[in-house]
């Protein structure tokens, strides 16, 4: 018969580590979607290069990165980049897999955010003489901010629950701390259970947070400095 | 003699398999107004499209002040320019456009300031001077800090009239820009550009379908049709004694509307 049995002492014991641990989850995210909005923002507008050669080969970088898993990405980073004498932390390999992968998808929601402003914007600019830099940085980009950011939160929420793929390469975040507990103890019950609510109420947070930004986001006069 | 502010020569522009215009020849004078008129798709926003650099052309020159608009004169002959001639040859052209084109998140005021501070480097306060004393022309001083979307139409396309002149452009090209504007707020803006062309020596290009508005301020109008110029003159001529069947069967077309 298996006894089914939730200490809240335990509970109380284990909390505190696995919320240090839920820290080293927020900051991979933190700094993993930082990382992808900027590097899906680079793709976006590599791809619509006015060379060739740029365009085709970010396409393919972007299919590259969002057609293998995640996992083979942060091994690859971790284990075969130090035979070319590069190697990272765990966290740092973590950020830049993160980064780059969701970068991937990021740059396609750019794209058609992008893609989404009227041609007489871009006319507009053009025959006021705007230089291309300017014309992205006020004209184009902040009319497309706003109909980017729920794809934008939705990917980074996926990004979050995706961190537990880093415990592969050791890095103490949310799940690699239970499970450390759990074996430690032979008590799996609470420590999985807690992670488990913990992903649940950051997720649910984030998403409202979300929300809020794209209701509270102004229709007219949000300006690029 | 005088060398026209605008002249294309030999010109032939396509849309993939569709001919625009084949050795197509026009020149305007400096301070001159002329309108273009004529059926759709005969050509006439394309030409002044390519004078905004908004589309190229396979063949043929564009001068613009004497200079390919274009190309770039080299010891080998014209070779098509790179966005920095493009860029200087842009400061001798504004454009008003059909749907107005105004950024919907800049105040009236923004819209206006935005290209005399990014392009001319002017400043805020410069920019701004510039901008008030654009809406008094245009009679909107009241709606600076207002947004486009709060707007009438016609008053929407002053403020495009009035970005456009911040650029203190030597050739004003005006693309249909009654055609989008409920009936009763045409006049307003033709009242703008009636109150331009009076006061400044302004080199105006307007593509129209307001034909009593083409007589009245024109010096020359130009019927277009398939991608050539049918038939051009003086307005009380061309519209009064066409010379051409096809400007004749234009007109009586256009008056029994």
């Amino acid at each position: 018969m298996i006894s089914f049995d939730w200490e809240w002492a335990f509970v109380l014991e284990i909390l505190p580590m696995i919320l240090s641990a839920a820290k080293v989850t927020l900051l991979a995210t933190l700094l993993g979607s930082i990382l992808a909005i900027l590097v899906g923002l680079s793709f976006a507008l590599l791809r619509r290069s006015k060379l060739v050669l740029l365009r085709v080969v970010t396409y393919w970088v972007v299919e590259f990165v969002r057609s293998t898993p995640l996992l083979v990405q942060i091994f690859f980073l971790y284990y075969v980049l130090p035979e070319f004498g590069i190697s990272m932390s765990p966290l740092l390999t973590g950020v830049l897999a993160l980064g780059l992968h969701y970068g991937a998808y990021l740059s396609e929601v750019f794209r058609s955010g992008i893609d989404g402003i009227e041609k007489g914007q871009w006319e507009a600019a053009r025959a006021l003489n705007l230089t291309t830099y300017d014309t992205y940085k006020d004209i184009v980009l902040p009319q497309a901010i706003r109909p980017m950011i729920p794809a934008t939160g939705n990917y980074i929420i996926a990004m979050f629950k995706e961190t537990p793929q880093l415990s592969a390469i050791t890095l103490l975040e949310m799940l690699q701390v239970a499970k450390i507990i759990g074996s430690e103890n032979f008590r799996y019950l609470e420590p999985f259970t807690l992670v488990g609510i913990l992903y649940l109420v950051f997720s649910l947070v984030a998403a409202y947070g979300i929300h809020c930004i794209e209701r509270r986001f102004p229709k007219e006069g949000f300006t690029l400095r | 003699m005088k060398q026209p502010l605008i002249e294309f020569k030999n010109v032939e522009k396509r849309f993939g398999d569709t001919v625009i215009f084949r050795d197509f020849n026009f020149s305007v004078e400096e301070g001159e107004i002329v309108s273009i008129i004529g059926p759709s798709g005969s050509g006439k926003s394309t030409l002044l499209r390519i004078l905004m650099t908004l589309e190229g052309i396979e063949g043929g020159v564009v001068r613009v002040a004497g200079k390919p608009l274009w190309h770039k004169e080299t010891d080998k002959g014209l070779v098509l320019a790179d966005e920095k001639h493009l860029h200087e040859m842009r400061n001798h052209l504004g454009m008003v456009f059909q749907h107005f084109n105004l950024f919907p998140h800049m105040t009236v005021k923004r819209n206006i300031t935005e290209a005399p501070m990014r392009v001319q480097g002017k400043t805020e306060i410069e920019a701004n001077k510039i901008a008030d004393e654009l809406l008094e022309l245009v009679g909107l001083s009241d709606k600076a800090d207002m947004y486009p979307n709060s707007l009438s139409g016609g008053q929407k396309q002053r403020v495009g009239i009035a970005r456009a002149l911040a650029m203190q452009p030597a050739i004003l090209l005006l693309d249909e820009i009654t055609s989008a504007l409920d009936p009763e707020l045409v006049e307003e803006v033709l009242d703008v550009i009636r109150n331009l062309a009076l006061k400044h020596s302004f080199t105006m290009l307007l593509v129209t379908h307001e034909m009593y508005f083409a007589r009245e301020i024109s010096d020359r109008v130009c019927f277009f049709d398939q991608g050539a110029i049918v038939e051009e003159g003086e307005p009380e001529r061309l519209f009064i004694h066409p010379n051409e069947e096809r400007t004749k069967a234009f007109l009586k077309a256009y008056m029994s509307q």
